[in-house]
């Protein structure tokens, strides 16, 4: 069976700096892979080059076993490839509730009136149904950060690319994070998730890949890998947080 | 397990509808209390409430910040008087002709210009307008670089009496622009307004939440020009006269049409009422000042940038949450024991 999303030689520059060197990634039906890494290791641009915000020097983009590298954002998010910001980017003048709205009826070629009580129970289960009628513009980081979540949830994903959403958590909320993409995962969504929040992955994945320069340097059993050598070496000082 | 249902309108949109509906019943008997001169005021004011609007869609939705509409407001004017004086055409259904051949130019326009970005768009556009107005000074039967009038028998032709005309003028007026407005408003009420709305926010977050950006903007362009000409041919039905240089004008149809939707509140549809309504009010009580008055204009604007850079209506509908239309969609519970 193909990898639902895989990457092949990807590689990008931007003017000296190297953020891609050759990626190999592939994401199996179902798999949850973290992603860490050092501020600048290309992490983020990893995203919006699986997802086309941002093109590739060369190399290839596959999703489910069919090249995707010259297809538009909206195709592929269309396709079942959802993400979420690191900074969050929500529609700010309109509400919770429509930007869950746009996310379900766009994302996921459906009409409008179909998707509302989709997009009802979505807040519900992302924290937000208190404040559906709220500007989103006016939201706190955190709810922006669940927001996030729940637009890439509205468009239906078969992968879902989650980048930090756990970073200026409270334990408490971290914890319901956990169990929401735990549920998520549950209903046979893949995922790619980069977080420097390392417990909140180790409680997650089946599998960690460490970035550095633009290239995966480790990438195996989470445990395992939190604990090589390498590993220690870029994350000094974090590695006993694990 | 509680129901739910979705409502547009608000309590202050319920007050925006009706001071809107009482509005124009005041405005359409306006002929039966006004005199000549403010059916006139009021008719002017009715197309640069439709030029705003049209110009707020384009550059306050789909980001297409066009200084080269007067190409479409030339072009419909231009298109009228060629079809009464050349096809003898009546002149109201020359306007409604206008729209959708202006719709049709408008694709190869777009097509050039949307290879553009930013304010390479702007200039592009433009370019294109000026390059409508050379080539207007160029039709000869249409009097070249001096322009035409409307021949005396057409105009004769449209009513009994100079009166009578000028009623239907107004009326006219008024019903294109409640035509434009309301079809603004459907459009953004539409799964195409979720979409515009959307990318007037954000437009990278559009994209990767499934909206084929491209395309809508492509669509409200047409649609915009498709507006813009109708409105520009009705502008200059009541001139009676069509020149290359006041048809084709950036200082008319654009640089005073921003002005107005930038202080009333870019990408919000009643920004562009309440700014033309101060645009007027400042015209006609300034205009004795001669040029002073142009710079007062200017400082207006950028005194309303600086301190309010969503205009005057986003000033109060972020304070007060207010929408004088029923926009927006709000999610509301019902109870369980009635679902």
């Amino acid at each position: 069976m193909p990898a639902i999303l895989a990457l092949e030689s990807i590689a990008k520059r931007f003017g000296a700096v190297v953020v891609a060197d050759g990626i190999d990634l592939s994401l199996n039906e179902g798999e949850a892979l973290g992603i860490i890494g050092p501020n600048g290791a290309g992490k983020t641009t990893l995203f919006g080059m699986a997802t086309g915000t941002v093109k590739p020097d060369s190399g290839k983009v596959l999703f489910a076993g069919k090249e995707i590298t010259a297809l538009p954002p909206e195709s592929r998010c269309r396709l079942g490839l959802a993400r979420s910001f690191q900074i969050p980017q929500p529609f700010s003048g309109m509400t919770v509730f429509e930007n869950v709205v746009v996310a379900a009826a766009f994302g996921n070629n459906e009409r409008e009136k179909t998707v509302y009580s989709r997009c009802a129970d979505l807040l519900e289960r992302c924290g937000l149904a208190d404040k559906a009628n709220k500007r989103a513009g006016g939201l706190t980081l955190l709810d922006r950060k669940r927001l996030e979540l729940a637009r890439a949830l509205a468009t239906k994903p078969r992968v879902l690319l989650l980048d930090e959403v756990a970073g200026g958590l409270t334990e408490h909320e971290c914890t319901t994070l956990i169990a929401l993409i735990k549920d998520v995962r549950a209903e046979g969504v893949s995922i790619i998730w980069i977080e420097h929040v390392v417990h909140a992955l180790l409680a997650t994945v089946d599998r960690l890949a460490v970035l550095h320069g633009g290239k995966f340097i480790a990438s195996g059993d989470p445990h395992t890998v939190i604990k090589s050598a390498e590993v220690a070496e870029i994350y000094m000082g974090i590695a006993a947080d694990a | 397990m509680s129901g739910y249902s979705v409502e547009h309108a608000t309590r202050s949109s319920r007050v925006g509808v009706a001071v809107i509906a009482i509005a124009l019943v005041v405005l359409a008997t306006a002929p039966f209390w006004g005199d000549r001169q403010t059916l006139r005021l009021l008719a002017e004011l009715f197309t640069f409430v439709a030029l705003a609007s049209l110009w707020n869609l384009l550059a306050g939705y789909a980001g297409l910040v066009s200084v080269g509409q007067q190409a479409f407001v030339g072009l419909g004017a231009y298109l009228l008087f060629a079809m009464v004086i050349l096809a003898g055409v009546h002149p109201i259904a020359a306007i409604f002709i206008a729209g959708p051949i202006a719709a049709l130019v408008s694709i190869p326009v777009a097509a050039l210009t949307f290879r553009l970005r930013g304010a390479y768009f702007a200039i592009g556009t433009w370019v294109v307008a000026e390059v409508f107005r050379l080539l207007a000074s160029q039709i000869s039967v249409l009097g070249g670089g001096s322009g035409v009038s409307l021949p005396a028998s057409v105009v004769i032709a449209m009513a009994p009496t100079r009166t009578a005309r000028e009623f239907e003028l107004y009326w006219l007026a008024l019903g294109l622009t409640v035509l434009v407005l309301a079809a603004i408003v459907m459009l953004l009420r539409s799964r195409h307004g979720l979409a515009l709305t959307a990318i007037r926010d954000n437009e990278v977050a559009a994209q990767s939440n499934g909206i084929d950006v491209t395309r809508v903007k492509l669509i409200v362009y047409v649609l915009t020009a498709f507006g813009t000409a109708m409105v520009g041919a009705l502008i200059f039905l009541m001139k009676l006269r069509v020149s290359p240089d006041t048809a084709f004008s950036v200082n008319d149809w654009t640089a005073f049409v921003i002005f107005i939707t930038v202080i009333g509140g870019i990408g919000r549809v009643e920004g562009p009422i309440i700014g033309t309504i101060i645009f007027f009010f400042m015209r006609q009580t300034l205009s004795d000042l001669g040029s002073l008055y142009l710079l007062i204009m200017g400082a207006v604007a950028i005194v309303v940038m600086l301190w309010a850079p969503k205009g005057l209506w986003g000033l109060i509908a972020e304070r007060f949450g207010w929408q004088a239309l029923p926009l927006q969609r709000h999610l509301v519970s019902t109870p369980q024991d009635k679902s």
